[in-house]
Formats: structure tokens, sequence, C-alpha cells
């Protein structure tokens, strides 16, 4: 007997002696410890993030202290209505998705399903306030590289009238916030694109019940991007909407 | 055998389903911190409003990595993965702003 015919005859052997879900992969022992796993690979992919986006973070914070008037007027130009507005959908949005976790353990297609529907719809919301809000600050020439003028900075800001115009130096220098801006929530919108992407995806499969048989690990990590997504945000938002607000 | 044997490991963990009570209470928690934290920007604290807003957001996440993430519901690893990987985070960003904070030092 050669080895080819010899391994397919153990596969085979090893597919009738034990009874296993479709979804066990071999190399597992069971599926708690597939889980286990796939959720300790997920946290680690999530901790490499935490440091990308950490070193943004780092950048905002040391740069605001070197231009902090440049920082304070470029923060005055955004609306916090649409930063608030954006925190909401996205918390609304992290509890849906933790229901749909939830919908996958207790094995409920059609919920598990709508949850995700609902996850996608309040992200693509986040993206069109989003796309509002740079559409604004492309109108108001505040594109570093593109469209960029520093002359909004040198007039008083209508919105804080107690605002002194910032000499023509230190206005070029809000060039350094949008950067940073653009950076921090571009990227964080990237996250959200691939986000909604994937949802749409296990959507799909979900309908088809593959996720509603014991099968829960795809939703759950999902779930942890989705939840870390939304993290990022919740320190975007007072770190370029709000600390600023009185300086 | 195998069986107990697998209990005793730091893998292990409890198979926990979360209450959506739970998520309810935590999401409606997040969104009153969300006011509170909006809130809060419009009144005069002097420095005050960079900490406030800060401790608002750390608050925010603690709620989000426990519950949503179900980290206060996992195994050992997971929980050990998570705080090394926040601890590291600490680091690194105190370390840096050490630098910075001190390479001037007496020369304003």
């Amino acid at each position: 007997m050669d080895s080819h015919t010899l391994a397919a005859q153990t596969a085979e052997t090893a597919h009738t002696e034990h009874e296993h879900p479709p979804f066990l992969r071999h190399h597992f022992e069971s599926v708690e410890q597939q889980r286990e796993s796939a959720t300790f690979g997920m946290w680690l992919f999530l901790l490499t993030e935490i440091m990308f986006f950490g070193g943004l973070f780092c950048a905002y914070l040391i740069f605001r202290n070197w231009y902090y008037p440049a920082f304070v007027d470029g923060s005055h130009s955004l609306h916090i209505w649409a930063g608030t507005l954006n925190t909401t959908l996205l918390i609304i949005s992290s509890f849906t998705m933790a229901m749909g976790v939830h919908a996958s353990e207790t094995r409920m297609r059609k919920a598990l399903v709508g949850w995700c529907i609902a996850t996608i719809f309040l992200g693509c919301g986040f993206l069109c306030v989003k796309a509002y809000e740079w559409h604004d600050e492309w109108v108001e020439h505040h594109v570093p590289g593109l469209n960029f003028s520093p002359e909004g900075f040198m007039k008083v800001n209508p919105d804080y009238p107690a605002d002194k115009p910032l000499q023509l130096d230190m206005a070029e220098k809000t060039q350094v916030y949008f950067s940073l801006y653009f950076a921090m929530t571009g990227m964080h919108a990237l996250h959200m694109i691939i986000g909604v992407s994937l949802l749409t995806l296990l959507t799909i499969r979900a309908w088809g019940g593959a996720y509603t048989s014991g099968h829960i690990a795809p939703v759950e990590n999902f779930g942890l991007y989705w939840h870390f997504v939304d993290i990022v945000w919740i320190f975007l938002f007072p770190l370029l909407y709000l600390i600023s607000r009185h300086q | 055998m195998a069986e107990a044997k697998h209990t005793d490991e730091p893998t292990h963990h409890e198979e926990h389903i979360v209450s959506p009570k739970v998520y309810l209470l935590i999401g409606t928690a997040l969104l009153v911190l969300t006011a509170t934290t909006t809130a809060v920007s419009y009144v005069e604290l002097g420095d005050f409003n960079a900490v406030v807003a800060l401790a608002i957001a750390c608050i925010k996440m603690t709620l989000v990595v426990l519950f949503f993430m179900h980290v206060k519901y996992s195994s050992k690893l997971t929980k050990l993965t998570v705080a090394a990987g926040f601890f590291t985070f600490l680091v690194l960003i105190t370390m840096t702003m050490t630098d910075y904070i001190s390479r001037a030092w007496g020369r304003w």
C-alpha cells in the first residue's frame, strides 16, 4: 500500500470513527478549544491595531502641545453635533452587534440576520455623517496638500467670537491638526468600510444558517473587531472635538 | 478524563451567554456617558475639560471591553492577553511622553 492510499484511508477512518460538526477543524480537540484559539488570535490582532492607532494618538498629543493655538482653532472649526451624533450611532451599532452575537449563541437565525443588518445600517449612517463633515472641510479649504488656505483662521470664527485671530505662521500650523485629523478619522473610516463589507458577507452566510448551529466564532470575532473600532472613536471624539472647546 | 484535565487549564472558560438585559444596560450607560461628556465640554473647567473628557472615554472603553467584548466572562488566557496589551501600550505612551516633556528641561 503506497503512502497516498494510506493517507486517504486514515483520513476516511478519521471521519467515520468520530462524529464532529463540519466546522470543527481537525487540528482542534473540541469546538470550545477552536473558539478559544480564534478569540486569542483575534485579540492579538486587535493589540497590533491598538499600537497602530496609539502611534497616531501619541503624535496628536505631542503636536497639540507644540502648536496649541493652531490645534484649538482647528478643533473649533468642527461641528460638535456631528461628532456627538456619530458617537451615538456607533454606540448603538455596538449594542446591535452584541445582540447579534447573542442571537448566534442562542441559535436564532432571523434575529442574527436582523441585528447584523441593523449594524450595517448604523455603520453606513456613521460614514454618511463623516462624509458630510469631510465635504464641509473641503468647502472651507481645510484639507492640507489639496486645497488648504490659512485665511479662515486669520479671522474671528463667528461660532467662537472670543477667539483671537491667528498670525499667519500659526494659522499655517493648523495643517498639522488637519493632517492628523484626516489621518485618524480616515484610518478609522477605512476600518468601518472594511467592517461593513465583512459584515455584509457574514450576514449572507448567516441567512443560510451558517452561524446558528454552534459555529459562533466568526460572528463573535467580528463583534470584537467592531467593538474595537467603536473604542477608537470613543477616544477620537473627545480628542478632536471636545477638549479644545473652552481653550 | 480529558474533560477533567481541561477545566484546570488557563484557556478554559465556562460557556457564558451574556443576557440582553446586560447589553441594554451597558448600551444605555454608554449613551448617558456620551451625553455627559458633550455637556461637560460646554462648561468652563480649564485644564480639567481634557481630564474629564478622557476619564469618561476610559470608563466607556472599560465598559465596552468588559461586557460587549466579553472579557469579564473570558478565560484567564484572554484576560492576560488583553491586560498585557494595554500595559505595553501604556508603557510606550508614557516613555514617549516622558522624553518629550523632559527634552528641553531647564531651557524654557
